[in-house]
């Protein structure tokens, strides 16, 4: 069971909301849809759950086309930022919603219900508050509730719109693991919008990177951070740092030093370059670029450096705590090196 | 977000007002209050029970329960739709409607009463054709409830409105992509979540539809036992110096307004959040 979106163009008044979008989900696949505010990834999860018509375009699940039938039909389980729980009802009920609105001839009989719901109160870990409000419940809570009544449906496909934005980062990182817990339990092909680069990176089978309502690179995340097609998911995909070079076959010259170049295309001559914080060595001596040491923190595992080259560009590096860099104090001068650079 | 808890008052000058706004109501509400039970009652118990069972009485009893009957319900009914269609759906003369809303408010309820008369009156635009089909609207009771109806048109619908937008659409999405019907949707997730509020606007609304005035007044025709409403009968004894008469009808309407009182304080004390008058600030 796959779903193919092909083709798809979606314009608010004069404004291109996505521009010839295309891609599939395999069966059971989890798929997140990245990309900065502004990117259209919300405006395709609408049009997948049926709650806006593209102007162009297919979207197909197992053979069945999508844009034939109401959203009410599509049998797409749908979970908000905002949980969207209703709030008159208890968990129970919000839970058993989908399948009390059944007609009659469809709708389980009241035991299948409950046993329904109590299946999924367990796999959200909520067993002993059925009975509760969504206002009685912290935000964590409250999201989960909010799949375990999508999930009732049987959906197709399940569609999570930023389901963790509201929550505190703990939280999120705890329900992280926990959603892709439960994909994995129960199989359901998922696609899921998100701006937070770590979050899809750290979650998804394949990563859709949207920007200005295009697409601009699919691909599995360690596929996406090694082999990144343009500037723009290099940059979205973490901290860069940009310098000036000569290229040629395949090696950046900075004049004195040089680093092997990753590029998707054979670029040559005078080209600006990218690299990540943990590609680089810091020296005492040249050649390198000149840099004072502007700030020193822990991140983690590793060391975050902060320095300022004499013309006022600032570079992030990291390093690890028991590197060269460890010795390092404020407005030390450095000669730092890209081990590895981007060229687009 | 709720406002910050208002302190005790602690300066002398506090006091002074609160002092000056307590003795202001006795004044202006609780006096006149009095002063109809004192009237209504000036000649004993048994003139005061006989003027309120007088024929008269209990026909204009009849006729203002008849009115606000027809005419609650329908506005009800109305100001959901007015809601739904400001709140969910973008559309242009949005903000018109919104304004329209509004002129019941501001404008004086002869006017209200009067533009009905110019429809349906004896020399209204419709006048030929009532007459034709033999329908009476002008100095009948369906005359009454078209009035009452524009004059009551805001209250619903300006209460809902503000909740409605607050509670925004996602639940109502979400219990679509769920598979409710429109049927679903409107009974089961948008119905129980606008209850209290809706509550509250029938119950305003149902207060100013039995005490209207200004309005019913143009299009009564003062026939009386038969189009004249509660407060119409009550200016009518009023004018003929038959005070018990039109004090005893006023203690009725009085009495129905602090109902309307009570249940308004208990909805706005159980379910303040939910109503729109405390959110508006």
């Amino acid at each position: 069971m796959s779903l193919v979106v092909e083709n798809i163009t979606k314009r608010f008044s004069d404004f291109a909301a996505l521009n010839d979008v295309s891609f599939e989900a395999q069966p059971g696949e989890f798929l997140a849809l990245l990309g900065p505010s502004g990117s259209g990834k919300t405006t395709l999860l609408r049009l997948l759950a049926g709650l806006d018509r593209p102007d162009t375009g297919r979207i197909d699940f197992d053979g069945l086309d999508y844009l034939t039938l109401s959203a009410r039909d599509r049998r797409v389980g749908m979970v908000f930022q905002s949980y969207a729980l209703f709030r008159h009802m208890t968990v129970a009920q919000n839970i058993a919603f989908g399948l009390n609105v059944r007609a009659s001839k469809d709708r389980p009989s009241k035991a299948e219900i409950q046993a329904t719901v109590q299946r999924l109160l367990k796999l959200i870990q909520l067993e002993d508050l059925g009975k509760r409000y969504p206002s009685q419940l912290s935000g964590g809570q409250r999201q989960r509730v909010a799949l375990a009544r999508a999930l009732a449906i049987n959906p197709r496909i399940l569609l999570l719109d930023e389901p963790f934005g509201a929550l505190d980062a703990l939280v999120r990182k705890d329900l992280r693991r926990w959603l892709r817990r439960i994909h994995d339990e129960t199989g359901v092909t998922t696609l899921f919008v998100t701006h937070d680069q770590e979050e899809a990176l750290d979650l998804a089978d394949r990563v859709v990177v949207l920007k200005d309502g295009q697409i601009e690179q699919i691909g599995k995340p360690l596929e996406l951070y090694r082999h990144p097609q343009s500037a723009f998911v290099f940059d979205f995909l973490g901290t860069s740092n940009q310098v000036p070079a000569s290229l040629s076959d395949g090696v950046a010259d900075f004049g004195g030093f040089s680093a092997p170049v990753v590029s998707p295309k054979a670029l040559s001559g005078a080209q600006t370059v990218r690299f990540r914080p943990f590609d680089t060595h810091l020296l005492r001596e040249g050649p390198g670029f000149e840099a004072k040491v502007l700030s020193l923190l822990p991140a983690g595992a590793n060391l975050r450096l902060e320095l300022q080259s004499p013309t006022g560009q600032v570079f992030e590096t990291q390093h690890a705590h028991d590197s060269e860099a460890s010795d390092l104090c404020l407005n030390d001068t450095v000669y730092l090196r890209p081990s590895k650079v981007y060229a687009f | 977000m709720r406002a910050r808890a208002p302190e005790k008052p602690k300066t002398p000058a506090a006091f002074l007002l609160m002092a000056l706004a307590a003795v202001w109501m006795a004044l202006v509400i609780v006096l006149p209050l009095v002063n109809v039970l004192a009237e209504a009652f000036k000649q004993g118990v048994q003139p005061y029970l006989s003027a309120i069972v007088q024929p008269d009485a209990l026909s204009a009893i009849r006729l203002t329960l008849t009115v606000a009957a027809i005419a609650v319900p329908l506005n009800a009914v109305f100001g959901i739709a007015a809601a739904w269609c400001v709140t969910r759906f973008d559309f242009a003369g949005k903000g018109l409607l919104l304004s329209v809303l509004d002129l019941p408010f501001t404008i004086s309820p002869v006017i209200s009463g009067m533009v009905w008369v110019l429809l349906f009156g004896a020399h209204g635009w419709f006048a030929s054709v009532l007459e034709a089909s033999n329908i009476k609207i002008i100095y009948a009771l369906p005359g009454l409830v078209i009035a009452t109806i524009l004059v009551t048109l805001p209250f619903v619908a300006r209460e809902l409105i503000p909740l409605m937008q607050d509670q925004g659409t996602d639940e109502e999405i979400a219990a679509v992509t769920l598979g409710a019907s429109g049927w679903d949707v409107f009974f089961r997730v948008t119905l129980p979540n606008i209850k209290w509020a809706l509550t509250y606007g029938v119950l305003l609304c149902t207060a100013r539809a039995m005490g209207e005035f200004g309005a019913v007044s143009v299009v009564s025709g003062h026939i009386r036992g038969l189009t004249n409403t509660l407060p119409l009968h009550i200016e009518v004894l009023y004018n003929e110096y038959d005070s018990v008469g039109a004090f005893g009808a006023a203690t009725l309407l009085a009495g129905l307004a602090l109902v309307t009182l009570v249940l308004k304080t208990l909805l706005e004390w159980r379910f303040g959040d939910e109503l729109a008058a405390n959110r508006r600030h």
